[in-house]
């Protein structure tokens, strides 16, 4: 009940700040356009490397979302004013967490077919794609979340989250380019489905984790 | 919660830090004079092999001092005492100088070996993730000005930084792998047991002296933005010409 409470609020926030997301999807796109200038115009190296480009794009825009989440609850002491609601930390912590993913599969999805046009990087398997898109996304959003609420307190900010969330989303990046690699240029020897699941246990660690260390963190 | 008092300075301490730091280095020029002059050359890789006298122990006591700065983590969130955060904050930082020096020794060791300064191979990345997690950590804790806040957080962000590095590492086993079996004395010839051993414990001592001294530092800091604020003047906090007659 307080969960869903939670995840209105910030769904409805996201909702209002629309222009913001539509702004960071312009960012990502630029990204993967470029990325591409580091390669050069050879199509078969442009869609060998689609993958990493897409999810290198994901990551760094997923930092601005992330930033961005914290952004309102900063403002006139709202996080304190939650805090003081019956409503325990956790469930604030998931709410928040489940906007930003919802967010980040939305942005890994809608930068899709900016990569297919880009890099000539097709797939049929639009499925499975999605699916790693939101595993992915859900690797991202939790410590991301968490990291968050921390760095929107602190001086610097801007540079805090990328510092800290960057090496420890190393098993998403590789995992998910890996994954969406072998679904682009093919999986001759059935590989996506154990770096799926190394996808899952690490959503699984840190979905929990995260949970548990976000009331220390917003309470002190 | 923590408390809001700071731990008081044993008086003691620096001297038996010092002495474990004095003897750690003994340790380390006498481990190092006999791995470099005495032990025996090896038959595949010659004198570049000689690295890993102190290659190895770097990586136990690199390793060691990570995994005590997660308990100090655990520690602080569980009892709240600031003695844990002051050895946090030391164990880190002695941590991640001797993941960096892991990293570079690596490198001096695989270009002649391997032919390239760095490889992707798991233990190499992992190490190298680990001192970029526990740097973005020491730099969390510069920018938070509330000792409060900056304890807890930097608990919580070593503890998902320590568990993370299991991830990361079969992560990376799974993506490639190259890196030779681990050394430890049941793998090598027991002519090198000994200088292996010695800097092991060269390296542990002077590792703790220092983590002790960062430690003491640490708390002392600690001491002056937890304590009462030293009475000062009124005339300290006027600004100069503010009270002179502007007439």
């Amino acid at each position: 009940m307080h969960l869903a409470a939670a995840l209105h609020k910030d769904v409805l926030l996201q909702w209002r700040g629309r222009a913001q997301v539509v702004a960071i999807f312009v960012f990502g796109a630029t990204s993967l356009l470029l990325f591409s200038f580091a390669i050069g115009p050879d199509s078969a190296a442009l869609r060998q490397h689609a993958a990493g480009f897409i999810w290198l794009a994901l990551l760094l825009s997923s930092t601005l979302t992330l930033a961005d989440s914290f952004h309102s609850e900063m403002e006139e002491r709202a996080l304190e004013g939650l805090l003081l609601l019956p409503v325990s930390p956790g469930a604030l912590y998931y709410g928040k967490a489940l906007a930003n993913w919802a967010q980040l599969s939305f942005l890994g999805i809608c930068l899709v077919p900016v990569m297919v046009v880009l890099y000539d990087a097709f797939t049929t398997r639009f499925l499975g794609l999605v699916g790693i898109i939101l595993l992915g996304s859900a690797g991202l959003s939790a410590p991301g979340t968490l990291y968050a609420a921390m760095t929107s307190q602190a001086r610097a900010k801007q540079t805090l989250l990328p510092l800290l969330l960057f090496p420890i989303v190393v098993p998403v990046l590789l995992a998910s380019v890996k994954a969406t690699s072998l679904l682009i240029l093919g999986d001759p020897m059935g590989q996506i489905r154990s770096w799926a699941l190394l996808l899952v246990s690490f959503d699984l660690i840190c979905w929990s984790l995260s949970g548990l260390l976000f009331g220390r963190v917003v309470e002190d | 919660m923590a408390d809001a008092k700071a731990p008081p300075v044993e008086r003691g301490a620096p001297a038996i830090a010092y002495a474990l730091a004095g003897l750690g280095a003994l340790l380390l020029l006498w481990g190092s004079y006999w791995g470099l002059m005495l032990a025996p050359k090896e038959a595949y890789m010659g004198d570049v092999q000689r690295i890993m006298y102190i290659h190895v122990p770097t990586a136990w006591n690199a390793m060691l001092a990570l995994t005590f700065a997660f308990g100090c983590a655990l520690a602080f969130l569980l009892r709240g005492d600031w003695k844990w955060d002051a050895r946090l904050e030391a164990a880190m930082e002695v941590g991640v100088t001797l993941s960096l020096l892991l990293c570079m020794q690596g490198s001096i060791w695989a270009k002649p070996t391997w032919g390239v300064w760095w490889d992707w191979d798991p233990r190499l990345t992992t190490t190298a993730v680990m001192v970029f997690a526990f740097s973005g950590i020491l730099a969390l804790r510069r920018f938070v000005d509330d000792p409060v806040k900056r304890a807890v957080w930097s608990s919580v962000a070593a503890i998902v930084a320590y568990v993370d590095v299991p991830i990361v590492y079969f992560s990376v086993k799974w993506w490639n792998s190259l890196h030779q079996m681990q050394s430890t004395p049941q793998t090598v010839s027991s002519a090198f047991h000994w200088p292996l051993r010695i800097n092991a414990f060269g390296i542990l001592f002077l590792m703790f002296g220092l983590i002790s001294l960062r430690a003491r530092l640490a708390t002392l800091r600690l001491q002056s933005e937890l304590g009462p604020p030293s009475p000062k003047p009124v005339a300290q906090y006027v600004p100069a010409g503010a009270t002179g007659d502007t007439r």
